[in-house]
């Protein structure tokens, strides 16, 4: 599903290159729950970016779904992202003017879903993350775990075969994030492949594939049995 | 994803934040009001002087002497001795030009006029009887001004309402005498209340036979003659006339200059027509400085909303659609600005009347339109840049930005 070839990212600082990558090779299959785990500054970010298509390598191949990725232009990029990808985020990063509900409808807006759909899709989605009584509350008014929840529902509104964690439980605390993390595995065996950047061992621990990254090149790679 | 989504979008953003959104939008409503405002009043200036133009009687021609082109230009002073307008010409006019159904001969001064210990310098104009019919003010009690005044040279005054009232008070001024400047006067009439014609007092003025007047003066020249002719069709025929009979008497010279009642028209509305556009565009340049405040606002928004952004397209938002978000906010900000500016402005030119008699105002549908596309404009135009910019983030810097 995921090919990464030779990848490498620099970035441009004043008068110098800053390497952030260089010539990481990476196949993740259907269905996976991988962590992948380094210090900050290893460029664990950076990969999570690229693999999201945030952002494009400075050289090397990325195939998504057989699909060259790095050729293709900002609106097609943010198209895959759209329908192809789900992004939960250590912050949760929900628009604070909006309900749960409007928030989990904001992917669906820009694949054009029109409004009465929109509310059809969204609210089964919140019921699946427990949340069907606080639909109609702003994320100031939720607890932190509930606002994750709010944002994994958000991720995978449009079905996404692709879902990026990005220390999804680093603001949370332990029963939360323990929470946070049995929805993520669920969501796994149901057939969704899951990525998850992390400092946590414990996160590590339940994924079946942990690879380390450290000064932009991949240490190990290991599955567990 | 759809306009009325993006509307929608633009409009919760706009109100989650209000008064913001009111102070930015008082730019705009300032500038349009303005706008509207100025122009209905110098429409309103154009409209009364046309009005009160006509209303002066139809169809006049103002002869005076020495020539003069109305194209401009500049003339030579030795361009020819300069014949005066003479009691006589306007005689000669009255009986040989018989396209004119009058023809007034005019002298008009400012003298001081006492009636026993009071007195004050007033107006005054030396005419012949017709002067009433082609000015359309006639007396009221007593006589005007006989003919046979004007050929006995006879001091005897007509008094303007303003005057008498003055002067007289509830009493009666007939047969009274008063003195103009040194000479006696008898009253035989007073005027019929006129009030003010394009800002002069035609009541503060008083009437004497012409020819006393040019002794009064102290000359022996005609100011002007006016001359009238029934038909508005018959004005160029009647101007040749003119020529030919004035012509004749001045040794074959055209030393005058006949001005017709629609060129003086055609003058004064060219005039007030620039005026009307200099108060637009003075009024134009606040609805620019409105637009600026657009672009300011919306500038502080992007850069607010960074984080907004960059979630929307991690979400899937592409550049179009974020681009369309804002400049929709911009539009929407500076296009009900508009509308509310076009309705106090209109609303204010329509009560202007109703408590200030002397500033007439005309609301004009076009300037109503052009108010309201010139502040969509300035909402496009300013709103562009800041919509760009915003547009442009890179989606990884707007997610991390706190």
């Amino acid at each position: 599903m995921i090919e990464l070839n030779d990848i490498t990212k620099t970035y441009r600082m004043g008068e110098v290159d800053i390497t952030v990558l260089s010539g990481v090779s990476l196949r993740i299959q259907k269905g996976e729950l991988v962590a992948i785990m380094g210090p900050s500054g290893s460029g664990k970010s950076t990969v999570m970016n690229i693999l999201g298509c945030l952002d494009r390598p400075t050289s090397g191949s990325y195939r998504f779904e057989n699909q060259e990725v790095s050729a293709l232009t900002d609106d097609e990029l943010a198209s895959i992202r759209n329908v192809k990808i789900g992004f939960v985020f250590q912050t949760f990063n929900l628009l604070p003017r909006f309900t749960a509900l409007k928030n989990v409808e904001v992917p669906l807006i820009y694949s054009g879903v029109p409004a009465k759909l929109r509310r059809e899709r969204a609210m089964p989605m919140l019921q699946q993350v427990g949340l069907s009584e606080r639909m109609h509350h702003k994320p100031t008014e939720l607890s932190g775990g509930q606002q994750q929840r709010v944002a994994i529902a958000r991720a995978l509104v449009n079905h996404p075969p692709l879902l990026l964690a990005d220390e999804p439980t680093g603001n949370l605390d332990s029963r939360s994030g323990d929470e946070i993390l049995k929805l993520l595995v669920g969501l796994n065996r149901e057939g969704v492949t899951i990525v998850i950047v992390t400092h946590d061992q414990n996160v590590a621990e339940r994924c079946n594939r942990t690879i380390m990254v450290k000064d932009g090149q991949i240490l190990s790679d290991r599955v567990r049995a | 994803m759809n306009f009325i989504e993006t509307f929608r979008v633009a409009f919760e953003a706009l109100l989650s934040n209000k008064i913001r959104s009111g102070l930015t939008m008082l730019g705009v409503i300032i500038g349009v009001m303005a706008v509207i405002l100025l122009v209905s009043i110098g429409q309103g200036a154009q409209v009364y002087i046309t009005k009160e133009m006509t209303g002066m009687g139809t169809n006049l021609l103002i002869i005076t002497p020495g020539k003069t082109s109305t194209r401009g230009g500049f003339h030579p002073p030795s361009a020819g001795t300069v014949r005066k307008l003479t009691y006589d010409d306007s005689q000669a006019l009255r009986r040989r030009a018989w396209l004119l159904t009058d023809a007034v001969p005019l002298v008009f001064g400012t003298g001081k006029l006492k009636f026993q210990n009071m007195g004050r310098d007033i107006m005054i104009i030396g005419t012949t009887p017709e002067f009433q019919r082609v000015r359309n003010l006639f007396v009221d009690t007593g006589s005007y001004i006989s003919q046979g005044d004007v050929d006995s040279k006879s001091k005897v005054i007509v008094l303007g309402t303003t005057v008498k009232e003055e002067l007289f008070g509830a009493e009666s001024p007939l047969g009274k005498v008063v003195t103009l400047s040194d000479a006696r006067y008898r009253v035989v009439g007073v005027m019929r209340k006129k009030g003010t014609s394009l800002g002069m007092d035609v009541d503060d003025i008083v009437y004497i036979p012409v020819t006393s007047g040019q002794e009064l003066f102290d000359t022996d020249s005609l100011f002007e003659i006016i001359a009238s002719t029934p038909r508005a069709d018959d004005v160029d025929r009647a101007i040749a006339q003119i020529k030919d009979v004035l012509i004749k008497r001045h040794a074959h010279k055209e030393d005058f200059t006949i001005q017709t009642q629609g060129a003086m028209l055609e003058t004064m509305n060219s005039i007030l027509g620039v005026l009307t556009a200099v108060l637009g565009g003075i009024a134009g340049i606040s609805l620019l400085v409105g637009g600026i405040g657009i672009m300011n606002i919306m500038l502080v928004s992007v850069r607010e909303r960074t984080r907004e952004i960059g979630i929307r397209k991690a979400l899937g938002a592409r550049n179009m659609d974020i681009l369309a978000q804002f400049m929709i906010e911009a539009i929407t900000l500076s296009g009900a600005g508009g509308i509310i500016g076009i309705l106090l402005g209109v609303g204010i030119a329509l009560l202007i009347p109703m408590f200030v008699t002397v500033l007439p105002t005309s609301v004009s549908l076009w300037s109503i339109m052009m108010a309201f596309f010139f502040s969509a404009a300035v909402g496009v135009f300013f709103g562009v840049y800041p919509a760009r910019k915003a547009s442009l983030q890179d989606p990884i810097q707007a997610l991390r930005y706190e």
